[in-house]
């Protein structure tokens, strides 16, 4: 089914144009690879999702998390935090039931109280969600600055077929005029439909997943329909971008996507990071769109697109500016964090994610 | 329950906001509105760079009450950049790496929870090696 209007018409973008001003990126140090976890609980060894993921501290969660991306984002842009307009932390693992993770963020970068702050839920697209909200609110002209973050420390039932890939980690990002981005981002463009593909009730401590369900009609069809109308409306082809991140549950979906709409596997090397880190959930298009800014030239055009279950993609057409040149070196890069290694049996993975009951 | 003492806090925990006087230019930490060095009234904040480094340390094997989940870990004294020695825990390290004089950088941490799985989450300053940068 298609829908009638111009596929001009339905792109998500501003009046005034917009960009990324600076950008950070967070990944925990401790790895399980998925053999350990395969030993544990399959004995099989082969063909599994990932090679290791990404476990956050006993004293690490989203909050701790986001405020280290949000702190290497602001020292790329090079503003005073009291400049940001909005702080908004999209995740699927927030601490709190009932308490912001963003004002927290907010306080401890120094951008309080002059802000808006909200906590975003949309399963794995939470953070390309609140990057959408934060175009509009400076592209309209109501703040200069706003921050958009999408972290995660996944949840996966022991046992399932989810923990192999539920990693930590994600990533902010400063929106800006695009005058002064190190990336324009040109275009935007939303997708979505009610698709029972993934959930979790309230009282439920680990998701419900509909198995294959997961698959053809949640992750391929909501990418490709946001890739593809997004590639439609710009007049854009898969070889007009230098590079390409889609959201990554796990190796073979997004190497599957970029194939199906075109895109080489060298178009998504440096953005496919899931083989290292695992699944990031909300975090997981926003960090790997932080890895191709790290290697990426001026001029280098970049498609990005997340997915939520739920379900719905939200895609990006982005152009990357000289600015980024002189600002990616002030903070850390992403395979610094992935690079700082340290590996973990299952026991003390069990007490890190505190899966063990204690009374 | 101390939920105006965590709340009054805050500022210096989770960034070490401290004092500079105004007078002789020490920079102060924690904030107590008179300079330890001249004795007169500072209260201009200052948010401290968080790089430092161990000026001495010790590892904790039985903790007090609260951290008994998170033996063993090393609490140092840490010589900020700016001149003063702060307390605080060390984190992403394991304690037979840890030595005198290496280099750290603050990183914002949980630090306990207040009470039991019911109460306030409270985060605060740690600090841990500098992370390499390519």
């Amino acid at each position: 089914m298609t829908l009638p209007e111009p596929a001009a018409s339905t792109l998500l973008k501003p009046i005034q144009s917009v960009g990324i001003v600076g950008y950070g990126a967070y990944v925990p140090r401790y790895r399980i690879p998925a053999k350990e976890i395969a030993r544990v609980w399959s004995g099989k060894t082969a063909a599994l999702p990932i090679k290791e993921k990404a476990v956050p501290g006993l004293d690490e969660d989203v909050v701790t998390m986001s405020i280290e991306a949000a702190r290497n984002a602001l020292r790329r842009a090079g503003i005073d935090p009291s400049e940001l307009r909005a702080v908004w932390v999209g995740s699927e693992s927030h601490p709190y039931a009932v308490k912001p993770t963003s004002t927290l963020v907010a306080e401890a970068i120094g951008a309080v109280p002059n802000t808006q702050a909200a906590d975003w839920e949309f399963a794995c697209k939470a953070g390309t969600e609140a990057l959408v909200a934060a175009m509009g609110l400076v592209g309209s002209g109501m703040g200069r600055y706003a921050m958009a973050i999408g972290m995660d420390t996944a949840q996966g039932r022991p046992g399932d077929a989810l923990e192999y890939t539920a990693g930590a980690g994600g990533a902010a990002y400063i929106i800006g005029p695009a005058e002064e981005s190190l990336a324009i981002i040109q275009a935007s463009y939303s997708y979505v439909t009610d698709t029972p593909d993934f959930w979790r009730r309230p009282e439920a401590r680990y998701p419900e997943h509909g198995m294959r369900f997961t698959g053809e009609p949640a992750y391929f069809k909501h990418i490709t329909e946001a890739a593809r109308r997004l590639m439609e409306a710009t007049g854009t082809t898969a070889k007009d971008y230098r590079w390409a991140v889609f959201h990554q549950p796990n190796t073979k979906f997004p190497q599957r996507v970029a194939a199906q709409l075109g895109f080489s596997m060298e178009q998504i090397e440096p953005g496919l990071l899931v083989p290292v880190i695992g699944n990031t959930y909300a975090g997981a298009a926003l960090i790997g769109l932080t890895a191709v800014l790290d290697i990426a030239r001026p001029g280098d055009r970049i498609l990005v697109v997340s997915f939520g279950s739920g379900a719905g993609s939200d895609a990006f057409d982005i152009l990357v500016t000289e600015a980024l040149l002189e600002r990616r070196d002030r903070a850390p890069k992403t395979r610094d964090y992935i690079a700082r290694r340290i590996e973990i049996d299952y026991a003390t993975y069990v007490r890190y994610r505190g899966k063990l009951q204690m009374k | 329950m101390e939920i105006p003492r965590h709340w009054r806090l805050r500022k210096q925990r989770y960034s070490l906001v401290g004092e500079v006087c105004p007078h002789c230019q020490v920079r102060i930490f924690p904030p107590r509105d008179v300079c330890p060095s001249c004795g007169k009234e500072a209260r201009e904040l200052y948010t401290f760079s968080g790089r430092g480094e161990v000026y001495s340390y010790t590892t904790i094997y039985e903790a007090p009450s609260g951290f008994e989940q998170q033996v063993p870990y090393t609490v140092a004294l840490i010589r900020l950049e700016e001149g003063p020695m702060v307390t605080a825990q060390l984190t992403d390290v394991s304690p037979e790496e840890v030595q005198i004089g290496m280099p750290v950088e603050m990183v914002t941490r949980k630090l306990r929870t207040d009470g039991d799985e019911r109460g306030l989450i409270l985060y605060g300053y740690k600090f841990r090696p500098r992370l390499q940068q390519a």
